[in-house]
């Protein structure tokens, strides 16, 4: 029983990584119908800068604001430069340009930082907390708390405010939102600003557990990726569920059946349950325009 | 621009930084990105470093290195084309690197066929094993450390071992080592479990090694994976003692696990790490020192083995050249194979026609982590 | 005589394969041309699933994981000959392909790119773990195929990197050659016609999923030679050669030469199999001058580079 219990936690612990990392990858799909491929570097970033401001003997708080800020302007840059001057190019192109900023900003992290393997200290200590016979970190909960303290930030945000609303907008007609008043520019900003700064977040708060280095943005990507499409794209709570779903997956897997495929076990389960819901768990159902 | 422009250009390009022809061209490939890049960063970074002080000091029978280094990124495909373009295009007379055992074997028969003489940094025993002219090896192998590991459990009176071990090569290749070894060293293996070189928590993994009755647990991996798996092995509180393997050799590792979880862990190491307590008539004393010294202080960062290692295997070069006094590649390789009593960062180097490793399993020592430091184990 | 679209392309891709080596500085360039010409094969099937039929796929590289360890594994485990496990390489390849292609073909954009990820993935996986069979992570050596032997036989005696220049360069020309009489064919005519949409297509008849499963199936074969012939002339093989980047690096190659044409695409194979060995000069910085080219084209030359290349000469003639 305990033992059920530890690989729930485990679970709980690398699904609250894999959620963090793809409800970044959610606003700006809602916003531009693109799966941004580098938002894994906003990941990396967030943790990277943190390492260096922090070395720099800036106190750990603020160490974070300061790469959360950061990432998010480089976030509005990559709109601002590379984004923005392909509108209207198919979403293929607009997908290579994703990647080849991943690629560019993996490259320059390389250059600034090196490529030696960073951590700073967690938040509320190591001492791990014991329940029911199983142990978890107390840094475990910080990310669980950020992951849902960001689900509910979304959630009100695109529901509750304008600006949200015009995101969704947006989305689903440019046109049509540009005609009814919406600023689309300044939306697809905004978005990115966000994301970035959703990615940059995550990369603070799983770092004293993952540890973080020039290259460890793509792993986060393909699952964040893989968790987001498991819920259904561009739904935070798609993000929130299929990325906890993942985590528990591959604990259970490595804890019954087999560690060796416990990454198997869960692109698996995403394969079937994309054969019975082609749109995910929650996934909107599109139809196409003739 | 059209392919052939394109194809010009890079002609031109290489034809840009040919080298002066009295140079010595030596080659590398190593992986200095991609998932190796943990060993590869500090072997391409020592290679650059040494090459510098050689040529400062008037280079090799007064001639000066060129040293060409391609990063293979891991790969073997790549390894095998730039292992081809060292040969063809860049006329080499020796080669170094293979960060993996992959890229590695991809490279060999391309040396092999142009007979350069080829001194790889890579772990696996099939690489020296059947022996093959022009390759060589500079680090132990990992079916060494498994054995210098279960002879220190059964010293201890640890016979059930619980295996977990990362997925990519370094891992897998030690992994498959230790499980072909362990009945001859007298320990059995009770659990053996994998995780992803970058997954976040290898606790599941740990239950089951605690449950399966293991007196020792055993991680063979790099990288960032065995930083978790000591920090795991800490929270979940299990009693048996955690073996780490060579792999984590660099004082990076006990920053990333933090020293409360890395306390008491135990692994095999070479000299290099405990530098400044071996004792003042060891003859290797003096050369892990100034290697040490001077990496850090080139790099600002903590000296590991596998920079050792690519130390070793361009000391090892420059002597065989001075010792022929020919640029020949055949000449040179004879050379290294004539290497003895070689004093290096891993141990004590004699090559042989029948033995293309040369270290003997004295060359480990059997570190312990105290007070966030190494000690040698007694 | 006027050439056709179809003939020109040949010409062009002979003439190119046949006339460069004149220029080559040394015999390594003879390597690099082999390894264009075998991604310019697997692109080229990605032009049949990209450019025909508007499909994407994000784990054709595991297809060119089996054509490899086919010829890898067969030959030792099986005694098979090396060139017919390649060819029965490709057939698992088309068998799998079409197994799991009816399911994840009714998928779309996304979730047909996270599928077929994870279908890469798994073969990938497979290929590192059971290294009993496999090697592992370490890889594992290919026997030799003989072919140059066969071709000393019958009086061409030339040096392994130039025999498989030659070699690849010939399946590239065939290759092409099939894709492009494919294009004018009756399936070409109904893939280019669900690219434009699907409902409109199915609407005037068109068996939609059966032509999405022909086009993944045929991709899936070209990956599978492309593998093998990795294989066999690097006579060892690991792992890195399923794996998803390298899927990822087929889907840039087509898109950044044009998706819309062979030629292009093959082209966008040439220049970033040549881009990391021109960029070793600037080592450190080759990632980040990578990105920032592949994100040049894309914002510059929204078509691909060649459909540009060629609007430009075109825009000079006038």
């Amino acid at each position: 029983m305990s033992e059920l219990l530890q690989f729930l936690f485990s679970g709980l612990t690398v699904g609250a990584v894999y959620a963090l990392v793809a409800l970044g990858f959610t606003i700006i799909y809602n916003a531009s119908d693109v799966v941004n491929f580098a938002q894994g570097e906003f990941v990396m970033l967030g943790g990277m800068l943190t390492v260096s401001a922090y070395a720099a003997g800036l106190p750990l708080p603020l160490a974070a604001l300061i790469a959360i800020v950061v990432t998010a302007g480089i976030g509005v840059a990559l709109n601002k430069l590379a984004i923005e001057p392909a509108r209207g190019a198919p979403v293929v192109s607009l997908i290579i340009i994703t990647i080849g900023a991943s690629i560019f900003l993996r490259g320059a992290a390389q250059v600034l930082f090196g490529k030696q393997i960073h951590r700073f200290p967690s938040f509320s200590g190591d001492t791990p907390l014991r329940i029911g016979g199983a142990t978890i970190l107390p840094q475990s909960l910080w990310v669980m708390a950020g992951g849902i303290a960001v689900f509910i930030a979304l959630y009100l945000f695109f529901t509750r405010t304008l600006t949200g609303k015009a995101v969704l907008a947006t989305s689903n007609n440019r046109l049509a939102a540009q005609l009814v008043g919406i600023n689309t520019n300044w939306v697809m900003t905004l978005s990115f600003a966000l994301s970035a700064a959703i990615g940059a977040l995550a990369g603070v708060l799983i770092t004293p557990i993952t540890n973080t280095s020039y290259d460890v943005g793509i792993a986060l990507a393909l699952k964040g990726f893989a968790a987001a499409m498991l819920g259904g794209m561009g739904n935070p709570k798609g993000a929130l569920v299929g990325g906890i779903l993942l985590g528990i997956i591959e604990a259970l897997t490595a804890g019954y059946l087999s560690s060796q495929y416990k990454d198997a076990a869960a692109f698996v389960i995403i394969l079937l349950v994309l054969f019975f819901l082609p749109q995910g768990l929650f996934g909107a159902r599109h139809t196409e325009r003739v | 621009m059209t392919l052939r422009n394109l194809m010009t250009t890079a002609a031109a390009l290489s034809a840009l930084a040919a080298p002066a022809l009295a140079d010595i061209n030596i080659g590398a490939s190593i992986s200095e990105t991609g998932p190796a890049a943990f060993l590869g960063d500090p072997e391409a970074k020592t290679l650059r470093m040494e090459v510098e002080k050689i040529n400062a000091e008037g280079g090799i029978n007064g001639e000066k290195i060129n040293l060409i280094i391609y990063d293979d990124g891991g790969d073997a495909n790549k390894a095998k084309t730039f292992a081809t373009r060292l040969v063809e295009d860049d006329e080499v007379v020796a080669v170094i690197g293979g960060t993996t055992t992959g890229t590695t074997m991809a490279m060999v028969p391309v040396f092999e066929d142009a007979e350069i003489p080829f001194i790889s940094l890579a772990g696996a025993v099939d690489i020296i094993e059947p022996v093959k002219t022009f390759t060589f090896k500079t680090p132990h192998t990992d079916r060494m450390a498994c054995e210098k590991i279960f002879a220190d459990m059964k010293a201890q009176g640890f016979t059930k071992v619980g295996m977990i071990s990362g997925s990519d090569g370094f891992g897998k290749s030690m992994q498959a080592q230790c499980k072909g070894v362990a009945e001859a060293s007298g320990v059995e293996i009770v659990a053996d479990e994998v995780y992803g070189p970058q997954d976040a928590d290898m606790t599941p993994q740990l239950t089951n090694i605690k449950g399966s009755g293991a007196q020792a647990i055993l991680n063979s991996g790099m990288g960032q994976g065995p930083a978790v798996v000591t920090r795991n092995h800490k929270q979940l509180a299990i009693e048996a003692p955690l073996y780490q393997s060579h792999g984590v050799a660099s004082k990076q590792f006990i920053e990333l696990a933090g020293a409360q979880a890395a306390e008491g862990v135990r692994l095999p190491a070479a000299a290099l790490l405990v530098a400044d307590q071996l004792p003042d008539d060891d003859a290797q004393k003096p050369v892990v020192i100034a290697y040490r010294d001077a990496y850090q202080a080139a790099t600002g960062e903590d000296v590991s083995t596998f920079g050792g290692h690519a130390h070793d295997a361009l000391a090892i070069l420059k002597a065989a050249i001075e010792r022929a006094d020919s640029t020949d590649p055949v000449a040179i390789r004879d050379q290294i194979e004539a290497t003895k009593d070689f004093v290096g960062t891993a141990g004590n180097v004699t090559y042989s026609p029948e033995d293309h490793l040369g270290l003997t399993l004295d060359a480990f020592k059997m570190l312990v982590i105290k007070d966030g430091d190494w000690t040698i184990a007694q | 005589m006027r050439l056709g679209p179809k003939s020109t392309t040949l010409l062009v891709l002979a003439a190119l394969i046949a006339l460069t080596p004149v220029f080559f500085p040394s015999s390594f360039y003879y390597r690099v041309g082999s390894l264009i010409f075998i991604n310019g094969l697997a692109v080229t099937g990605m032009v049949i699933l990209i450019g025909y039929a508007g499909q994407i796929s994000l784990g054709h590289a595991g297809f060119a994981g089996i054509g490899a360890y086919s010829c890898a594994l067969m030959p030792v485990h099986w005694g098979v000959p090396v060139l017919l496990a390649a060819v029965l390489g490709a057939l698992i390849s088309a068998a799998l392909a079409w197994l799991v292609g009816r399911p994840i073909l009714r998928l779309k954009g996304y979730y047909l790119a996270v599928a077929t990820l994870g279908f890469g993935i798994l073969v990938y996986m497979v290929l590192m773990n059971e290294a009993w069979l496999t090697g592992g992570p370490d890889g594992t050596a290919v026997p030799d195929s003989g072919l140059r032997d066969m071709a000393k036989a019958i009086g061409i005696n030339l040096k392994n990197s130039e025999f498989w220049y030659w070699f690849c360069g010939i399946v590239l020309t065939i290759g092409a050659w099939l894709a492009l009489n494919l294009h004018d064919s009756p399936t070409g005519r109904a893939l280019r016609a669900l690219h434009g949409s699907e409902i409109a297509a199915r609407t005037v008849g068109v068996d939609v999923a059966k032509y999405k499963l022909q086009a993944f199936v045929i991709s899936a074969v070209y990956a599978s030679v492309a593998g093998s012939l990795v294989a066999l002339q690097n006579q060892f093989v690991t792992p890195d050669i399923a794996g998803y980047m390298h899927s990822i690096e087929w889907v840039t190659m087509t898109v950044l030469g044009g998706a819309g044409s062979v030629l292009g695409a093959i082209f966008g194979a040439g220049i970033l199999t040549l881009l990391p060995q021109v960029l070793t000069r600037f080592a450190e910085y080759e990632q980040l001058l990578l990105g920032l080219i592949m994100m040049l084209v894309m914002i510059f030359m929204r078509d691909g580079l060649l459909p540009q290349v060629l609007r430009l000469i075109r825009g000079k003639d006038q």
